[in-house]
């Protein structure tokens, strides 16, 4: 167990490392000059040689990555040419916030979609059963930044309940930091609940199908301590492993979600990055993004030995 | 019944793409600058645009660029995967370590990362969308592709076929691959729903399909300033885009129940 752990960990650091060539080498075929974006219309190419030579773009590519790596290592993440602040404390901040978003979305996800899912499995081929599959047919027949126009018109333009866009800190009161999370995290719920739903409406079926449970309900059990002392608990085990697959994509649904409702976390930071060619914050943000996908992915896989005893890591047997 | 309806509303947007041109009202970017967010009526059957623009005209149109983005993709997706995918479980051993590991490399990336990365540093076109999405769906591809042909290979008609001494070309192509192709029309479908989704976001965030285009995307995007007071700009292309990708799902549901016929006792 430990030699698979070591072993992955090491992977996800070959994979940061190989992001990190790339980002750096696609950063550099951008069009735009660096040192004429910071320094403005109005300098002279004089100037911007001087500049270039002085953040070192006039180096060989591979001394100029290896002192950005470095740098980065040390969390000297460079100066934004747009905010003309250091990146590292913009971007932490931002990181933070696409958490407190990311992990609500997690927890309501995981809740309501346990919950449809073995209310489907229970009362499966009846109304309930019904519902729940065109619901979360629906819910993923769009994207999700579309979800969250349809919420906003209806939430915030319509019934004026919750703000439209975005983001209060807990500062400003709880009121306000919750009800500003509300649509985005009911916007994301939306496109990942069907995933889980349907994962555990399946094996849920399985479950109530099997022998145990049926031996259990001749043990004279109660129906609902059936339902959860035993077929729950089985059927549990694939859908916690799909929730932890989730959390990869929902860093990518995160980017549409924050951008729909101008929310300052750091998808919303890359897309900006990105279109303003500002390349500190851009190879910054693509790179911690990078690594929380790797992490999110590395524990889906050992959370899927710790709730699966059959699974066992490694070359070795029993 | 999900292939038949599926099947319908497939086809009946394949006949509308294909159409456009002649049933549009209107062409694609023709402003009436007189009739600027009219609601949806006899005359703009799905309203105006900030433009003028026939709303309803657009979302025909952009079913071309949603079909092409999602076919295309998927078939570059195919045509690599595919041939790695059988090469893999056919040879297994060295050649099948190298082809898998390189693929699980390319999917411990966060996809829509290389995308953005992608499109943000070179200019933007439907064609680069549809590359940079197909790539990213070669890896799923070539690991279904790889889990079948693992499973075929201890089927008799490959031995035979082994026994006459058939070149490994004949094998991979008339044996292996018509039994695949079932299987494979599956994870199709779910592709060019998945294109044509992360196509729309692509858009949305301005980098993918440009203006004027009738992208559907695109067409959500620009109506989000006048969400309050002309909401149909940006619900129409939605629904439109619902349909499409409801269309595509249900083929792909009815075909997995044609083909596994334990899944379908256990509804």
């Amino acid at each position: 167990m430990i030699g698979y752990v070591v072993q992955r960990l090491v992977s996800v650091v070959v994979i940061i490392v190989a992001m990190s060539i790339l980002v750096f080498l696609a950063t550099h075929a951008l069009p735009s000059n660096a040192a004429a974006l910071i320094l403005g219309q109005y300098s002279t190419p004089e100037m911007q040689a001087a500049l270039e030579h002085k953040l070192g773009f006039d180096q060989p590519l591979p001394l100029q990555y290896w002192h950005w790596a470095s740098h980065m290592l040390q969390g000297d993440m460079g100066q934004s040419f747009e905010m003309e602040r250091p990146v590292a404390p913009i971007l932490w901040d931002a990181l933070g916030r696409s958490a407190i978003l990311a992990l609500s979305a997690m927890a309501v996800v995981s809740t309501l979609g346990l919950a449809l899912g073995v209310i489907a499995a229970v009362w499966r081929g009846r109304w309930p059963d019904h519902a729940a599959s065109i619901a979360t047919y629906f819910g993923v027949s769009l994207p999700e930044f579309y979800w969250g126009l349809v919420l906003i018109l209806t939430f915030a333009s319509t019934f004026h309940l919750l703000p439209s866009t975005g983001y209060a800190g807990l500062s400003d009161g709880v009121g306000a930091f919750l009800s500003h999370l509300v649509l985005p995290v009911a916007t994301l719920t939306l496109t990942l609940l069907a995933h889980v739903a349907r994962l555990t409406r399946s094996s849920m079926v399985e479950a109530l199908e099997s022998m145990y449970v049926k031996v259990a309900r001749a043990r004279g059990l109660p129906e609902r301590l059936v339902i959860v002392r035993h077929a729950l608990r089985n059927a549990l085990i694939p859908s916690i492993t799909v929730l932890a697959q989730d959390f990869g994509f929902l860093i990518g649904g995160i980017v549409a979600v924050e951008t729909v409702f101008a929310y300052p976390g750091l998808g919303r930071m890359l897309v900006g990055a990105l279109e303003r060619q500002d390349l500190p914050l851009m190879q910054a943000a693509i790179l911690v993004l990078t690594g929380v996908y790797c992490l999110a992915n590395l524990t889906a896989d050992l959370l899927y030995g710790v709730v699966n005893p059959r699974i066992r890591y490694g070359g070795s047997i029993g | 019944m999900a292939l038949v309806v599926g099947g319908a509303l497939v086809v009946v947007l394949i006949v509308v793409a294909a159409l456009a041109q002649w049933i549009a009202p209107y062409p694609y970017d023709q402003m009436h600058i007189r009739d600027r967010f009219l609601p949806p009526s006899l005359h703009y059957l799905a309203g105006t645009d900030e433009y003028g623009r026939d709303v309803f005209s657009r979302l025909l149109f952009g079913s071309q660029l949603s079909l092409a983005l999602g076919m295309t993709a998927t078939l570059i997706s195919m045509g690599i995967g595919v041939p790695l995918g059988l090469l893999a479980g056919y040879r297994r051993g060295a050649t099948d370590e190298v082809i898998m590991r390189t693929l699980d490399v390319m999917m411990a990336f966060p996809p829509i990362m290389l995308v953005l990365l992608i499109l943000a540093v070179t200019p933007p076109s439907l064609m680069k969308t549809a590359i940079a999405i197909g790539v990213l769906a070669v890896a799923p591809i070539a690991r279904v592709t790889r889990s079948v042909t693992l499973d075929l290979m201890s089927g008799e008609f490959i031995e035979a076929a082994r026994a006459r001494g058939e070149r490994l070309r004949y094998l991979l192509v008339r044996e292996l691959l018509p039994n695949v192709w079932p299987v494979l029309m599956v994870e199709a479908s779910l592709r060019v729903v998945f294109a044509v989704l992360l196509g729309a976001v692509l858009s949305f965030l301005g980098f993918g399909v440009q203006p004027p285009a009738a992208d559907w995307g695109l067409m959500i995007s620009n109506g989000r300033a006048f969400v309050d007071t002309a909401p149909w700009i940006s619900l129409a292309p939605g629904i439109a885009m619902s349909i499409t990708v409801i269309g595509i799902s249900l083929v792909g549901d009815g075909l997995r129940e044609v083909l596994d016929p334990k899944l379908g006792s256990r509804r």
